[in-house]
């Protein structure tokens, strides 16, 4: 069987499993599950290009996922005039002045000559300018949380299309990954991994606490949406009238014509990455990646800049994640910065690049779809073994109730195993680099 | 050394890998066949044969040492010197010919296992544990033994005073000279019934040279025959009983170490005249 | 008499809580450091390890209370204790036969590792949430303080009161001891020395005889103990919440690359750098402030330079100055 074929077969196989879950379960379900694995394989692109193509291990997706959610409420959500007037403008020159102080700090630092001097300089620059910044940041922020403080609190959003968000979710993880980039790996090209880890612990915290950025975990709701209402539908007499036509319900026909919208403006963005992907790994700019990740030494030797490349990419597959991350949260229409988990967004990610095929771009994205329809799937097989498991034992049996309150916990224990089995049995993915 | 499909993608990520210290040594006994020359206390006879699959470095090599002797392997750079020590350690993959060890066939054997015959081996490179103690790095070398080595220790810090003085000193903080003994010292520990030594002074300036030939004919006075592998020719075939001249990973000339040091040839093209 | 007032103030706030937490997060982080000087990897399940071994020592302080047995002012988790590293190294020398073993034959990258620790870092994260659930357990009892703040008040008619949790105690004593008893079995003994010597050059281990697998075997056991007694300590200290452990994760790597990776003593020195840093960095300063500045002088507001939701902001700024002006770390990660 060629590659080709196989290829074919294994994705005929996940849209197969999406198809039985429409006809087992429900379209509605099915639509869900397609929809996040869409967004999921998009996601899985950007873990691909760090780690297929340049081997740089990314531990802190979560972290610009996050950010891109952040992105559509800063983008889409409408302004709050009397937040703004409260203390909006302070804020900003909060803002401004904290990075004035690290910029200034920096600058201090390499421009001024080693030596004593220089330490008490910088550190004189952060002290004082850490408390101004908290001088005229700390009033701003409680006016603008004090206003209406169950209802907004915040300073609101640009109130621009929320398609807009999806760019702007990208270019606002590719800033983080930038400023994160140049530091981890600048200075040694190591630590990458445990850098990441904690920015995105550090993007999470920042989302949660900072209410007047957008509500912390007051969450956002009822962010708009690039596809129209459900119950706008409901009431639109054309379209019930052809959802009877078609022999639908027009409740059933609202959610799902609201869903494949979803889908189909997912699967652009999805084609267009992954062309891009694919052009950028045939090109010249993707041969000298991986040849610098074969050989560091090597490339070094023939004078390339390794670190600006990987700053590159580094920059590039977060910003893939980041507009994944915004897609997510326009599908939900909220943002709810304490559903954020690293299990779920950072190593999930991994286990769908590695099942996949690290190094192949249609590799990550069929684990995309095939890891996110397990992870959706696997608890109701769960339960449905536990009942199995668990017929034999007594309605009252204390161990029967445990092992059926526990089959939610199935997930993990189903992404680990089939992560451990993939990489000692067939270590190079389901679609291998060629 | 890994298999391709392990690869690590160039990563370099020090923070969640220990680039440092990853074993490369692997055993690679030969079982080509046996054939029967003079017998020596530890023979590598006729020994053809390379790393892997890759092509010959050895071809029909015989280097063997007699009790109370010191052999020493000479020859330009790339002619396999160290390649033809590391075949009779066990560390290359032969094709032809076999290792003995006081009579006994020992081809078939890992490098551990011929430690635990009797062999000293001293490394030419990070060949002492730079973060353990003299004192701790001694008793490393003594870890197969079970009974009491205190006495083999006693006798190498008699060998080597100036360990004795850094017992309790990190060995990396120690010169390249001292770090040398202790490397020498550790080998000592198992009490080989031979010593094989690779380069034992690359790196170290000539007055230190000098003193670490001294204390290797120590070693050997003591009567453990010693194998090794020098650059500097002409002070090494000094003290040679036997000196092997390897030229392209097969024997050029062989005889005592005054004989070659006399052989107009060998003056000619490896002593420089 | 202010003067008092502010350092017992300070004490009670800053110096007991991060002394506890230091001692909490030194033992996780010998842990990570041992398996990155021995198995050359950075163990991402190592949180996961400290829940599960928590867990079999919650799970036997249960079993301990309901039969009626208790160690009198002292938690039942401490008679625990012994149960929980031995269920946590079964575990580890099960996780090391079934899935790191193959790998080491292979000779496979470190990364790989890595890799490979995630998974079992879910699998753990699974079982843990599978047997005793998600939520947060409390476990410990016995006596609560070993002084409270009224009788401290009392005793010294101090207006500040100092109190010591008998958690924070036996913390900071179990901790001495562990630490006590890693140094004398890596220093002094036969096996714990050719851990070290494996850790420093594994060809030359291996030529000196020292078989590979026993100081893995052996590190595995070590990590376990050292795993399971951090996480009950924790778990005492604050409460058991499998999520918790995980997040530890980040905490305890701080304070391994901080003290230098592979070095047991800078785990130590990291774990104490981190906690007190975090506690003092989100402490708000406004009392101790109080009784020391001058009358009028005292601050308005709370004198806290971050609020305590970013104590993973603190770890990870620390981290980064560490590496910027010291990339080994404090102890230039000397292999174990």
């Amino acid at each position: 069987m060629s590659a080709a074929v196989k290829n074919t077969v294994l994705f005929a196989l996940v849209g197969g499993l999406i198809l039985l879950t429409g006809f087992m379960q429900s379209w509605n379900s099915a639509l869900l599950i397609l929809n996040m694995g869409l967004i999921s394989a998009i996601m899985a692109i950007g873990v691909n290009l760090q780690w297929g193509f340049a081997g740089l291990f990314n531990v802190g997706v979560m972290g610009f996922v996050a950010l891109g959610g952040l992105a559509v409420v800063l983008v889409s959500a409408d302004p709050v005039g009397e937040a703004w007037a409260a203390g909006g403008t302070r804020v900003l020159l909060g803002l401004l002045l904290g990075a004035a102080t690290v910029v200034a700090a920096v600058l201090v630092n390499t421009r001024m000559p080693r030596g004593r001097a220089r330490a008490i300089a910088t550190l004189a620059i952060l002290i004082g300018g850490f408390f101004v910044y908290r001088g005229v940041f700390d009033p701003g922020v409680e006016a603008v949380e004090k206003v209406n403080p169950a209802g907004t609190g915040f300073l609101g959003g640009l109130g621009l299309p929320v398609l807009l968000a999806w760019p702007a979710g990208g270019l606002l993880a590719a800033g983080a990954a930038w400023l994160i980039g140049k530091t981890a790996l600048g200075l040694r090209s190591d630590y990458l991994a445990i850098a990441t880890l904690g920015i995105a612990e550090i993007i999470i915290a920042v989302m949660k606490n900072e209410d007047w950025l957008a509500r912390g975990v007051k969450n956002v709701v009822g962010l708009s949406r690039p596809v129209p209402y459900e119950i706008d539908l409901q009431n639109d007499p054309g379209f019930v009238d052809s959802a009877i036509g078609l022999g639908f319900d027009p409740v059933t026909a609202s959610t799902l014509y609201v869903k494949v919208g979803y889908s189909a403006l997912f699967l652009v963005v999805l084609v267009i990455l992954l062309w891009m992907a694919q052009m950028a790994l045939k090109s010249p700019w993707g041969r000298m990646m991986r040849a610098i990740r074969d050989s560091e030494v090597a490339a070094e030797a023939m004078g390339k800049d390794v670190t600006r490349r990987h700053l590159q990419v580094f920059v590039l597959g977060s910003a893939i994640c980041g507009i994944a991350g915004a897609m997510m949260t326009t599908l939900d229409g909220q943002l709810t910065p304490g559903t954020y988990q690293p299990l779920r967004f950072t190593f999930l990610i991994w286990v769908m690049v590695i099942v996949g095929g690290s190094g192949n771009n249609f590799g990550a994205v069929l684990g995309g779809f095939l890891i996110w329809l397990l992870w959706v799937q696997v608890e109701p097989i769960g339960q449905f073994l536990m009942d199995v498991i668990t017929s034999g034992m007594a309605e009252d049996s204390a161990l029967r109730s445990h092992l059926l309150g526990s089959a939610a916990h199935m997930r993990l224990l189903t992404m680990g195993l089939l992560l451990l089995l993939v990489l000692r049995f067939s270590p190079r993915g389901l679609i291998p680099e060629k | 050394m890994s298999s391709g499909n392990y690869d690590d993608r160039g990563n370099k990520d020090a923070s969640i890998t220990n680039p440092k210290g990853r074993g490369e040594l692997s055993a690679r006994p030969g079982t080509g066949q046996v054939m029967e020359t003079a017998s020596a206390f530890l023979i590598g006879d006729s020994m053809t044969g390379g790393y892997g699959k890759g092509p010959d470095i050895l071809h029909d090599c015989t280097i063997a040492v007699n009790p109370g002797e010191i052999a020493v392997i000479v020859g330009p750079n790339g002619a396999g010197k160290s390649t033809a020590m590391k075949a009779v350690f066990g560390m290359l993959d032969l094709r032809q010919g076999s290792v003995r060890l006081d009579g006994e066939d020992i081809t078939a054997l890992s490098p551990q296992d011929r430690v635990v015959r009797g062999m000293g081996f001293v490394p030419q490179t990070n060949n002492i544990f730079t973060s353990l103690t003299v004192e701790e790095n001694l008793e490393m070398g003594a870890f197969i033994r079970r009974d009491d080595f205190r006495e083999t220790m006693a006798q190498i810090y008699d060998l080597f005073p100036i360990l004795k003085d850094k017992r309790n000193q990190a060995a990396g903080e120690l010169s390249g000279g001292q770090r040398q003994q202790v490397a020498v010292g550790r080998a000592l520990m198992t009490q080989p019934k031979v010593l094989m030594l690779d380069e034992p002074t690359a790196g170290v300036s000539p007055i230190v040279m000098d003193e670490l030939f001294d204390r290797i004919i120590e070693v050997s006075r003591t009567g453990i025959p010693i194998l090794m592998v020098e650059q500097n020719a002409r002070q090494a075939l000094e003290i040679a009983d036997k000196g092997y001249v390897l030229v392209q990973g097969s024997n050029a000339y062989a005889g005592t170490g005054k004989e070659l040091l006399a052989d107009p040839e060998v003056r000619k093209s490896f002593l420089g005249g | 008499m202010d003067f008092l007032n502010a350092i017992v103030a300070l004490s009670n706030f800053v110096l007991v809580p991060a002394i506890a937490y230091g001692s909490q997060l030194a033992l996780g982080a010998l842990g990570v450091t041992l398996i990155y000087g021995i198995l050359r990897f950075s163990n991402f399940a190592h949180g996961d390890t400290m829940a599960f071994g928590t867990m079999v020592v919650v799970l036997v302080t249960w079993w301990f209370q309901s039969m009626g047995i208790s160690f009198g002012p002292l938690p039942t988790a401490l008679l625990a204790l012994p149960l929980g590293i031995l269920g946590c190294m079964a575990l580890l020398l099960v996780t090391d036969r079934v899935v790191y073993r193959f790998y080491r034959a292979q000779k496979a990258k470190p990364v790989i590792l890595v890799i490979v620790s995630m998974g079992v870092m879910f699998i753990l994260n699974g079982l843990v949430r599978f047997i005793i659930g998600p939520d947060e357990q409390r476990f410990a009892d016995g006596e609560r303080f070993i002084i409270s703040a009224r009788d401290f008040k009392e005793m010294t008619g101090l207006r500040e009161g100092l109190a010591i949790k008998s958690t924070q105690g036996i913390t900071v004593i179990v901790a001495v001891i562990a630490v006590a008893l890693l140094f004398w079995f890596l220093n002094r003994t036969r096996t714990g020395k050719s851990m070290r010597a494996y850790s420093d050059n594994e060809d030359l281990a291996l030529l000196s005889g020292i078989n590979p697998e026993r100081v893995v075997m052996y590190t595995w056991l070590i990590v376990a103990a050292l795993a399971t007694v951090a996480g009950t300590l924790y778990g005492l200290d604050k409460s058991f919440k499998p999520f918790v452990y995980f997040q530890l994760l980040l905490p305890i790597f701080a304070s391994a690359i901080v003290g230098g990776l592979g070095s047991p003593l800078g785990a130590i020195a990291g774990g104490f750098v981190i906690a007190f840093s975090e506690v003092t960095i989100t402490y708000a300063w406004k009392k101790v402030l109080g009784y020391l500045m001058p009358e009028g002088l005292e601050p308005d507001g709370l004198v806290q330079l971050l609020s305590t939701d970013y104590k993973f902001a603190v770890s990870f700024v620390i981290l980064l100055i560490v590496l910027l002006f010291r990339p080994t770390g404090l102890f230039r990660g000397k292999s174990v």
